[in-house]
């Protein structure tokens, strides 16, 4: 999933002060899940908004809604009948869902309450970690399940370096070091000799040589 | 032609030292480094922004250092170019006469005063190693493209004894001379008995007979810098004893002491069967370096 926290209050009401009618758009997905942009969360932060708004005596009008999903049209739609009696949408999706939205309704304005942080997993009640860059050309099955591109510092394919100590990243003591954790798996598997092998430079162009990119199915298409 | 592989393989016990290019633009403390290397040492390492930190590029300083008569080893990390760029520098480095290049990774730059810095890590230092290889030895670029005239260059990398997990830096060695190091120069060696492991696994695999390796030291100034390199340098193994001896002596006699333990472990790798040479990494105390060359008993160098 895409993990996501929520920006600084000052910041939020920074980039809002200027508006007299906010619609504050939480995502039911990812942002959900990892607690930054859920219905829970859409509701605290207007609350809070409301509430900052009434003590400096600022009349706002702030309301509140989640959409299941702020990346797919067919729910950003749903929008269709109430966004324009805002003069601005403070979106808790992530940049996907607030560049769609913005897209959706190119006359309002849609601030980010978020920053979108990375590709990963819920690894525990309140802990996210990354492990995916989105690499475009998925090389999980040589190192047994687990990506030197997103969890070695140094994004090395023939790891570790030097600076792996007692299974820590040398950047920081709380970073398991990507490439003793792909030793430990591979030699599970008994797969350690995959490991004498030299593996190439990485195709970058799946990731960003070719510009944004996109997926076309054309058998998914209506 | 570089000397240092001349030296390498008419089978003496080569020298090389590090000289750490300024953090400004005046040649002087360079020209200054290299009056005190010079006859004192085979070739000259050249660090590339080390600890990430930025400083004058190595080539300049390369460049510097073989205008004063000296074989420059050019040290390039992966940290900070992509494949265009590191293949573009192997290129003018050798038309500007840079006959050595080591191939590493680079300290990360979260270390040095620019945090907010992209790291590239386009290619890692094996591959790097690889690229280099093929352009020397096939004339061709990534990709197979050929190239007009080929690189003049003898190619090194490092090697971490001391990194984890020991069982796999005897791979990671391999795996660089299976992508075409041809001399290699290791981590500071304070703690001789896992280098020496590192060194049997070495010879082991039969690593010995193909890839000159050369161990490397640094003189402690003080009994502060040994217990600084063990906790805070990832991948710094500073045994306790070395540091109770450190701190054995007064703390104006310490960096005597520093330089006799360098001396001694020189004296023992030339005892460990495959080591071909020495790297002295002095961290700003190039003017000491002659002396330990002379004190382990290798002035004068050859041809020199």
């Amino acid at each position: 999933m895409i993990t996501a926290e929520q920006k600084p209050l000052d910041e939020i009401r920074g980039t809002i002060s200027h508006f007299r009618r906010i619609l504050v758009l939480g995502c039911g997905s990812c942002v959900a899940e990892c607690a930054a942009g859920g219905e829970k969360e859409t509701g605290m932060l207007a609350s809070a908004l409301r509430m900052a708004a009434k003590m400096e005596g600022k009349e706002v009008l702030i309301h509140e809604k989640t959409l299941e999903r702020q990346c797919v049209r067919d729910f950003i739609i749903l929008l269709d009948d109430i966004v324009h009696e805002y003069d601005a949408v403070l979106s808790l999706g992530c940049g996907a869902g607030v560049q769609a939205v913005a897209d959706m309704f190119s006359e309002i304005p849609v601030i980010p309450a978020l920053n979108t942080e990375f590709l990963g997993e819920t690894r525990d009640q309140g802990l996210w970690v990354e492990n995916c860059l989105g690499g475009g050309d998925c090389m999980l099955y040589h190192f047994g399940g687990i990506c030197p591109l997103a969890r070695c510092s140094k994004h090395l394919l023939n790891g570790p370096c030097g600076g792996s100590v007692e299974g820590k990243c040398e950047i920081d003591p709380e970073i398991p070091c990507g490439w003793q954790l792909i030793i430990d798996r591979l030699e599970q598997h008994h797969a350690l000799d995959r490991l004498e092998h030299v593996y190439p430079p990485k195709d970058w162009s799946k990731k960003q040589g070719g510009g944004p990119r996109k997926i076309i199915r054309e058998d998914q298409q209506r | 032609m570089s000397r240092l592989r001349e030296v390498l393989n008419q089978g003496a016990f080569a020298v090389t030292a590090e000289c750490g290019p300024p953090k400004g633009a005046d040649p002087d403390v360079i020209l200054k480094k290299a009056e005190l290397l010079k006859g004192k040492v085979d070739a000259v390492n050249v660090t590339d922004n080390q600890t990430a930190i930025v400083r004058m590029s190595s080539l300049a300083a390369c460049v510097l250092l073989k205008n004063q008569g000296l074989d420059p080893v050019l040290q390039v990390v992966v940290r900070d170019r992509n494949r265009i760029a590191l293949q573009s520098d192997i290129l003018g480095a050798s038309s500007l006469g840079i006959r050595n290049v080591l191939c590493l990774s680079g300290d990360h730059q979260r270390f040095g005063n620019q945090p907010q810095a992209v790291g590239v890590f386009d290619l890692d230092s094996i591959q790097f190693v690889q690229v280099v290889r093929r352009m020397r030895d096939q004339g061709v670029i990534l990709g197979g493209e050929d190239l007009t005239k080929a690189p003049d260059i003898f190619i090194g990398a490092a090697a971490n004894p001391f990194g984890d997990p020991f069982n796999f830096r005897v791979v990671r060695l391999a795996k660089k001379v299976a992508a075409g190091a041809e001399f290699i120069q290791t981590q500071c060696i304070y703690n001789l008995e896992r280098f020496e492991k590192w060194m049997a696994m070495a010879r082991d695999r039969g690593l010995t007979e193909k890839v000159h390796i050369l161990g490397g030291v640094t003189p402690l100034k003080s009994a502060g810098m040994a217990k600084y390199m063990k906790k805070r340098v990832a991948g710094m193994d500073v045994p306790d004893e070395v540091i109770r001896r450190m701190e054995g002596v007064p703390s104006k006699k310490q960096a005597e002491e520093g330089l006799r333990i360098c001396i001694e472990t020189i004296e023992r790798l030339k005892e460990v069967a495959g080591v071909k040479g020495v790297h002295i990494m002095a961290i700003e105390w190039e003017e000491r370096v002659g002396e330990i060359v002379e004190s382990a008993g290798l002035l004068p160098r050859p041809g020199q």
